[in-house]
């Protein structure tokens, strides 16, 4: 399963076609700081490209998601309502939504390519 | 620390009297359970309080530079006039012909607010920043109904705003459409521009901004919302830094609100109470809560009077003159901090700033992990009251420095020195993700408290 990742600082792995994963980078949880809530959308609600799909608290602050997709949720990773700070200890193993019936996306770019931008 | 219940000696509260109005209540409106209140003797309550004022830190210990926040001294003249039987033994219900001095504070101080502001109207019902900032988008929401012109919907919010106006904005019902800052932290034209239409219903601006500078388009600014159909609005919160030099309404702003807490040397950050006017031009006065076609009330009667008699005080006591200068040391000792600071930490903006400025400790985190807030924390255990962190939000590992005009010059040389010094030690590999040490209160969790909030006892 490859992943892919936004300038907006998400990430996106592919089960098939229309279906994936949808979490926040190593980078992303290190700029934040400690997690300490995220809301978890409910399955159902649509997502649209570029726009924001859930907020998620720091120490420091509130900050937006935004989705990489156009598409619905189908699922939110239960866990982090008990367990927020997973995003910070394993950013690429914890996913926030999973998505299905996607039907257009971002612009993605490779691992590489996203690594240049957060070098500046 | 204990906590009052903890000092609890067992003994009845021997200071409630029985209840001498005969009443009856309907049962369901009884509490099945007794009244919890500490049973503490008047000595040990006395003790209580003082161990808890021993235990803070606040203006009246020591340098204070929580930026945005105008944290000046609160000259106790204010309290003397405030404590008045005729101000505080009052009610708003009494008659009239015995509360005409009263009146007449509420009169006096919502003219030297117009006066100051460039406003025609002023309202003194807000009992803070937000709760003006919600008043004045229903203005925005009244006369926008008024003209049948319900499709404006939207508020303009620059990323450089306190994070109160969007949320404002939020509660009175209206979208936020956000556009960035430009390079030198004013707004950009170009990006407003596109973001007026048919749907504006207003825009939020704090000016100076939250990077401590003033907006030097401003009057192009509230032109283009303007000529879009839209109203504007003034965070007044960095009032301090342009009393007497410059008024929001001569900026072509049509609302503001003002911190009376902060500008005008109320007491804040310990409770308060605070105090948010809020003035607006005279096509908008009539909407007013006081006004002939009122958006209704916001807080009982004059909102929190006594604090505008303490605003009253400060500003006959310091008059046109002292208003002025006020301002002007204000921006004086905030420059002065900055081009001392600016040698060894990198700050935001062009070398000059208005009453406050920014700096930015990206660099230290990356060579030393010591982050804005272990700094913040640091500067605890030297006697400083930390400046605000990680804001505004457009800057990385923010500190925002705001010193005031009430600090002296051998106040800001010492507090310099305090900050030159730790960051030299940070450098030299100083260990600060414990600090502080020496405080009443050592390093808290703050992520277990936002995790785990104990909000009951």
């Amino acid at each position: 399963m490859s992943i892919k990742f936004t300038k907006t600082h998400e990430w996106v792995k592919f089960t098939d076609d229309n279906t994936a994963y949808i979490g926040i980078t190593d980078y992303a949880q290190s700029e934040l700081g400690d997690v300490v809530y995220i809301r978890l959308p409910e399955a159902g609600e649509t997502l649209t490209t570029g726009q924001p799909f859930t907020d998620i608290e720091s120490v420091k602050a509130v900050s937006e998601i935004f989705s990489p997709v156009d598409g619905v949720v189908s699922e939110s990773n239960e866990l982090l309502d008990a367990a927020p700070e997973l995003i910070n200890e394993a950013p690429y193993d914890t996913w926030i939504i999973k998505a299905e019936n996607i039907n257009k996306t971002a612009e993605f770019l490779t691992e590489e390519e996203y690594n240049e931008i957060i070098k500046g | 620390m204990t906590t009052i219940f903890e000092r609890d000696n067992g003994a009845e509260n021997e200071y409630l009297g029985e209840c001498e109005v005969s009443y009856k209540l309907d049962n369901k409106y009884c509490r099945d359970k007794k009244l919890k209140l500490p049973g503490v003797s008047e000595g040990e309550l006395c003790r209580h309080y003082t161990q808890l004022a021993d235990n803070t830190y606040g203006v009246n210990n020591g340098f204070y530079p929580l930026g945005s926040c105008t944290m000046k001294y609160n000259p106790k003249i204010n309290e003397k006039v405030a404590a008045l039987e005729g101000f505080s033994d009052i009610h708003p219900l009494q008659p009239k012909s015995t509360t005409s001095g009263a009146a007449e504070a509420i009169n006096l101080l919502s003219k030297y607010l117009c006066e100051i502001l460039g406003m025609d109207s002023v309202t003194l019902q807000p009992a803070a920043g937000a709760h003006g900032e919600f008043l004045g988008l229903l203005l925005m929401k009244a006369y926008h109904a008024d003209r049948n012109d319900a499709k404006r919907n939207k508020i303009i919010v620059p990323d450089s705003a306190h994070g109160t106006n969007p949320a404002s904005a939020v509660m009175t019902g209206f979208e936020i459409v956000n556009i960035p800052s430009a390079k030198d932290g004013m707004t950009d034209i170009d990006k407003l521009k596109e973001a007026v239409g048919e749907d504006t219903a207003g825009l939020m601006l704090t000016n100076p901004n939250t990077l401590g500078l003033f907006d030097k388009n401003i009057l192009k600014i509230t032109d283009i919302v303007h000529k879009a159909g839209g109203l504007t609005y003034c965070d007044g919160a960095n009032q301090n830094a342009i009393m007497g030099v410059a008024r929001p309404g001569d900026m072509g702003f049509d609302i503001v609100h003002v911190n009376l807490h902060k500008t005008f040397s109320t007491p804040h950050g310990g409770g308060g109470p605070g105090s948010g006017p809020v003035g607006c031009k005279s096509f908008l006065s009539k909407y007013l809560p006081e006004g002939e076609c009122s958006i209704g009330r916001v807080k009982a009667f004059y909102g929190n009077f006594l604090v505008a008699v303490k605003a009253l005080c400060y500003i006959t006591s310091l008059g046109c003159d002292g208003l002025l200068s006020a301002s002007q040391i204000a921006v004086l000792n905030a420059n002065y901090v900055m081009s001392k600071l600016s040698g060894l930490f990198e700050t935001v903006g062009d070398g000059y700033c208005m009453h406050e400025f920014v700096i930015t400790l990206e660099k230290l985190k990356s060579e030393t992990g010591i982050n804005a807030l272990s700094f913040a924390k640091a500067l605890l255990d030297e006697g400083i009251h930390p400046p605000t962190m990680y804001f505004p939000l457009i800057v990385p590992e923010a500190l925002m420095i705001e010193p005031t005009e009430t600090e002296s010059k051998k106040r800001l040389d010492d507090a310099i020195e305090i900050f030159k010094d730790l960051y030299n030690r940070a450098k030299a590999g100083e260990d600060m993700h414990n600090a502080p040490k020496r405080t009443y209160v050592s390093r808290v969790n703050e992520v277990a408290a936002a995790r785990n909030p104990i909000v009951k006892a």
